[in-house]
């Protein structure tokens, strides 16, 4: 929910989900028994960094998301099980034929003993488009999650389009982040001095893992040149971390995550 | 005043002639602490900026912190200056000492709107065990800042002789009003042509029967009567338990 | 969920800047700002009020309606945590809505009031006090709302006025000309609110990135005139 008008209902897009669903493959590594995909969304599993580990790769076999379009991605990692995702490029969103508002919906659930990291590579708001993102993460009390999300404001040298994007992660069943960023024409004092001031990209690292239970860190000022971008990281409430980055380009807000990934990471389990 | 009225002044009002002055009335804030005893004395300090305030809580710490256990708020222009001062002069350890941020208004922070420093003074008593005196030093402020009856027992108004011996005739609900009025710097008074009669004389005039004292931090136990003072409103404050 | 006209006068007195709750040490981010060179004139201040009573005033009115409308306090209190990432804005947030608490109780005791400062003793969030407060003066969800949002935005305007010696006609002035979409924010927060009566997530999540970012760094300045 946003200061923001309602966009017309989708009329004309594409539907399309995918799903990917993780477990342990009794050989101490994990199997993926569902790994399904349709239109613009197709995941393929391929060449992991450690042998415990599924990794997965969400190639995008036509541009999207157009307004109109609706798609979905759902992951499930079963206990003791660990899945990596990425994306082969950018998401870019673009402008339908009606003006009407795409909708990307993400669910992830990782339980007990399990390991999600969640990687996808930037998502693009090109001129005149309207995206409105959900993405809703369950985690089990000890599960861990790595997540990333870039957002930039238009292709290099172009207009901003819209974007309304809201993470919610519930650990245990009870509220451990709720923030929904929404950035692009129509929407009140975004390129204001509150909000994003003249940057043009944005992104969040989410770490969360039981091991902060017992470790919690203190905040991090990430050095930053404030003309390139600046960055914080900060302890939330619950046995977690988040990396906040504005940059001037998406190159920027990568280099601040990066740095903030290094200066919170638990010892890899 | 309207004929209707009884001729009587509210605690402490400042335009109220002198003659009405007298001894201090007790603060409006409870007298007890959650757990039903006697909570600390609340002693304010005010008065403007560079004319000892500071200087006069830490030598009251230095003269009484064997015997009693004090713990001091202040109330900063600037983040924790005060605050800063007491630590790096080792008055009292780190953890009876803090600091309330007050937006750049010391002034609204002790008398307006206390919220901040009831909490301050609530934590301490919380964090150190029961007190016996508080002191709350606000920032160097101008001639009208006094404490809230809400906040403080009793208040201390520190000027100085460097200040201009004028002071205590222009009054102002600090001078005219506290309970102690402190002149403090005596030792200048030959370097700055200040007429400490002229001062007395003032003074007097604006405040009645409320004391005066003269002060000069500098020679040995200058702050005796001060301290002298401060021990009869505990001893009030005690009997009245 | 609609106002009263019997109990508008409270409104009055829970809104006014002088009520004793700690806000006038506070800018709401506004001394960062300026010192980052952001605010710095009428315009900017607009653009800065703008952008935080669209994220941070949207939650803080949503929170405090749905208090007002009998939402569970302890899981607003929760949510409120999941909706500020900075630490040193939770903190800023627990200390006002421990000083809403003690003045919201001295003017209108209630036994709501009392029960969140039984179990939240170190402070709940400040909007969730405010709800309270507004319900036990007999105010509805939308007035909580209008508090709320006219808090996020009144507080940098003040604290600018101080910081850059701005003409306070300018400041306030702002103000005026925010009013209509301050109306209309604390509308979507009282919807927002009624839906969060049966799902929690329907509150709003508007965050401000730069306010989050500025607030840490603001936190750690050793000398700075504002709390936060």
């Amino acid at each position: 929910m946003t200061a923001v008008a309602p966009a017309p209902a989708a009329s004309c897009g594409v539907r399309a989900a995918a799903r990917i669903v993780a477990a342990p493959d009794g050989r101490g590594g994990t199997a993926l028994p569902v790994l399904h995909g349709e239109g613009p969304l197709v995941p393929r599993r391929t060449r992991a960094a450690r042998a415990d580990t599924a990794q997965v790769t969400v190639v995008g076999a036509m541009s999207a998301p157009l307004g109109g379009d609706h798609l979905r991605l759902d992951a499930r990692v079963l206990p003791g099980a660990r899945l990596a995702v990425g994306s082969a490029a950018a998401t870019v969103s673009l402008p339908g034929r009606d003006g009407a508002r795409a909708r990307y919906d993400v669910r992830l659930a990782v339980d007990e003993g399990a390991e999600l990291r969640w990687l996808p590579e930037p998502l693009i708001a090109a001129a005149g488009s309207d995206l409105a993102m959900t993405t809703r993460v369950e985690l089990a009390e000890g599960a861990r999650l790595v997540l990333r999300e870039e957002l930039v404001l238009g292709r290099a040298g172009e207009r901003p389009g819209r974007l309304v994007s809201r993470l919610t992660v519930r650990r245990g069943g009870r509220a451990l982040l709720d923030q929904e960023v929404a950035l692009g024409p129509g929407v009140p004092g975004w390129s204001g001095p509150a909000v994003l001031d003249r940057y043009r990209a944005m992104g969040q690292l989410l770490i969360a893992d039981p091991w902060f239970e017992e470790h919690a860190p203190g905040v991090v000022a990430l050095a930053s040149d404030p003309a390139e971008g600046e960055a914080v990281l900060t302890p939330l409430a619950g046995p977690a971390v988040l990396v906040t980055a504005l940059g001037r380009d998406a190159l920027t807000v990568r280099r601040l995550l990066n740095a903030g990934q290094r200066a919170a990471a638990p010892p890899a389990g | 005043m309207h004929l209707d009225h009884p001729e009587t002044y509210p605690q402490r009002y400042a335009a109220a002639p002198s003659r009405q002055r007298r001894a201090p009335t007790p603060s409006s804030a409870p007298t007890t602490r959650p757990d039903g005893t006697r909570r600390a004395l609340r002693i304010g300090l005010g008065g403007p900026v560079g004319s000892g305030k500071t200087a006069t809580v830490a030598a009251i710490c230095r003269q009484l912190r064997e015997e009693l256990s004090i713990a001091v708020v202040t109330n900063d222009i600037y983040t924790r200056e005060d605050a800063e001062f007491l630590l790096r002069n080792a008055v009292l350890p780190a953890e009876r000492i803090s600091a309330v941020e007050t937006g750049a208004c010391p002034h609204t922070a002790i008398r307006d709107d206390i919220s901040a420093n009831l909490e301050a003074v609530e934590d301490l008593e919380e964090s150190v065990g029961p007190l016996d005196l508080v002191l709350v030093e606000s920032g160097g402020d101008n001639l009208t800042a006094t404490f809230s009856k809400g906040l403080v027992d009793a208040q201390i108004f520190v000027i100085d002789v460097a200040g201009g011996d004028k002071i205590p005739r222009k009054g102002g609900p600090g001078v005219s009003t506290a309970d102690l009025l402190v002149v403090n710097k005596t030792d200048l008074a030959p370097l700055v042509g200040a007429d400490l009669e002229v001062m007395a004389r003032d003074a007097r005039a604006q405040r009645g029967e409320l004391p005066v004292t003269f002060t000069a931090l500098t020679e040995p136990d200058g702050i005796a009567p001060v301290v002298a003072w401060v021990r009869e409103r505990l001893a009030c404050w005690t009997a009245a338990a | 969920m609609t106002t009263t006209t019997a109990t508008r006068a409270a409104l009055l007195v829970l809104a006014d800047g002088r009520f004793p709750a700690g806000g006038h040490a506070h800018s709401g981010g506004a001394e960062a700002a300026i010192a980052a060179g952001r605010v710095s004139d009428p315009a900017s201040l607009e653009a800065f009020c703008r952008g935080r009573l669209g994220t941070a005033g949207l939650v803080a009115a949503a929170l405090a309606a749905a208090a007002a409308a009998g939402a569970n306090p302890l899981l607003l209190d929760e949510a409120a945590d999941a909706r500020t990432p900075s630490p040193a804005l939770r903190m800023t947030a627990r200390k006002l809505g421990r000083q809403m608490m003690r003045a919201a109780r001295a003017c209108w005791p209630s036994p709501a009031l009392d029960a969140l400062a039984a179990a939240r003793p170190r402070g709940a969030h400040q909007p969730v006090v405010l709800g309270l407060a507004a319900a036990a003066a007999g105010l509805g969800p939308l007035d909580a709302a209008h508090a709320a949002a006219y808090e996020a935005v009144s507080g940098p305007a003040t604290a600018a006025v101080r910081l850059l010696s701005l003409d306070p006609f300018d400041a306030t002035a702002v103000l005026a000309r925010l009013a209509p979409e301050l109306d209309r924010v604390a509308e979507l927060a009282v919807a927002a609110a009624e839906s969060a009566l049966d799902d929690l997530d329907a509150l709003p999540a508007a965050s401000a990135p730069l306010l989050e970012i500025a607030a840490e760094a603001h936190a750690a300045w050793p000398v700075r005139l504002f709390a936060s």
